[in-house]
């Protein structure tokens, strides 16, 4: 048998190995060193198609991520999606009249919400609701119009 | 065939009995718990034999998976330009799955044989009852601090597996073949969760350190006293680890990561 002393090095270093292992993987690979959810003000918008979108989704502005979706919910009496977003507290600025719209990351990639701002002096703040909204772009839908179109073209 | 009958009803007792034997012993191992955290210095020892010398073949094949995985993945998304989505791949399947079930695999093979075979020489050198005629419970003193040992050493073993892993595949991906080093990283923080895939992981690689050393160290204790009985254990114990790895692993992933 080894002499203990060595064997608690040796248990140390495995195991501060291990925790390092494990920050590592908290801190380098995870998404926990870019902001968390907590911190943020939620909006919420109105679509009349949602497309892929999902929990968690990104929001962004500019192209630079600004929140994430909270909440996807169906607003049973004018049938469309209710998208809660959660903004964080650092973008505090956004004009009332700020308009969102779904789009697709590359052709085929995830979707995600695109927010424009207006120009109202107002600022968005906690539970307000965006007013402009533009559903998502459904490729089965471009496609069925653009082969009708080709099928009326022909027909004349 | 009455015969063939009698055989398997007698198989099929002898199964249940096995069972039945395993979860009481397990029960008496789980009751030495509070004593034996007053002497840790007995755990220690005991995750020095189990987890520190384990520490070699778990680094050197974490490595190696998450090169290759780095070179496969690459040839597959290199097709349809999505190389730079090398990163999520190859941490998802580190994080999710490979590292947690390889990581119990070697485990199995490296630490849970030789818990095996030292317990059962122990039994079959009468050292165990040598031990209960001092008035020393053998299992509170030598299979609950291996047992407690086990649990503690795979989750930390496992984290090293991914990480040595995210770090072969990120050599291979962005040394090798040329994948940017910017999307390779950001694009894994941006899609690798810390609560759904890492703390999924930890969870799974949990569960998967005390069956292990759950079957190790009972088959060990329950191995018939002679050199043979040893090797029969000793065999049973890789072989039945990995049964209840890899269908365990089909159950956590269906519970963890099915919701879409």
């Amino acid at each position: 048998m080894m002499q203990s002393k060595t064997v608690q090095i040796w248990v140390g270093i495995f195991i501060a190995l291990g925790f390092a292992a494990l920050f590592m993987l908290a801190m380098k690979v995870s998404n926990l060193s870019s902001f968390t959810d907590d911190d943020g003000y939620e909006i919420t918008a109105s679509f009349e198609n949602i497309g892929g979108l999902k929990v968690r989704s990104p929001i962004k502005m500019a192209g630079v991520i600004v929140g994430r979706v909270a909440k996807i919910n169906f607003d049973n009496i004018n049938y469309e999606a209710v998208v809660t977003m959660s903004i964080n507290t650092r973008y505090n600025k956004m004009p009332a009249d700020t308009s969102a719209s779904i789009f697709t990351s590359g052709l085929l990639g995830e979707q995600y919400i695109g927010l424009e701002a207006g120009g109202d002096e107002n600022y968005l703040k906690q539970d307000d609701e965006l007013q402009l909204t533009q559903s998502a772009m459904i490729l089965e839908n471009l496609i069925g119009q653009f082969v009708f179109d080709k099928a009326s073209e022909e027909k004349q | 065939m009455t015969g063939w009958l009698q055989q398997l009803g007698e198989n099929g007792l002898n199964a249940f009995e096995r069972t039945g034997r395993g979860h009481i012993f397990l029960f008496h191992v789980l009751r030495g718990i509070p004593e034996i955290l007053l002497r840790p210095q007995l755990i220690i020892q005991q995750i020095y034999s189990v987890g520190v010398l384990s520490l070699i073949i778990i680094l050197v094949s974490g490595l190696f998976v998450g090169m290759v995985l780095g070179l496969q993945g690459y040839t597959t998304l290199v097709d349809f330009g999505a190389e730079q989505s090398l990163g999520v791949m190859v941490a998802l399947s580190l994080v999710r799955e490979l590292g947690p079930v390889v990581a119990a695999l070697l485990f199995a093979g490296r630490a849970g044989s030789a818990l095996t075979a030292e317990i059962g020489l122990m039994k079959s050198t009468e050292q165990l009852s040598g031990m209960e005629m001092m008035a020393v419970d053998p299992i509170r003193r030598i299979i609950t601090p291996r047992y407690i040992a086990g649990i503690i050493s795979l989750p930390l073993l496992t984290a090293m597996f991914s990480a040595v892993g995210v770090i072969g595949g990120y050599l291979v991906g962005s040394g090798l073949l040329g994948v940017d080093e910017g999307a390779f990283w950001s694009q894994m923080q941006a899609k690798v969760d810390l609560q759904e895939d890492i703390l999924n992981g930890v969870i799974k690689s949990i569960v998967f350190g005390a069956v292990v050393t759950w079957i190790a160290v009972f088959e060990g204790y329950d191995t018939t006293p002679t050199s043979e009985g040893v090797s029969m254990a000793t065999t049973r114990t890789v072989v039945h680890s990995a049964l209840a790895i890899l269908g365990l692993d089909f159950i956590l992933t269906a519970l963890m990561f099915t919701d879409v």
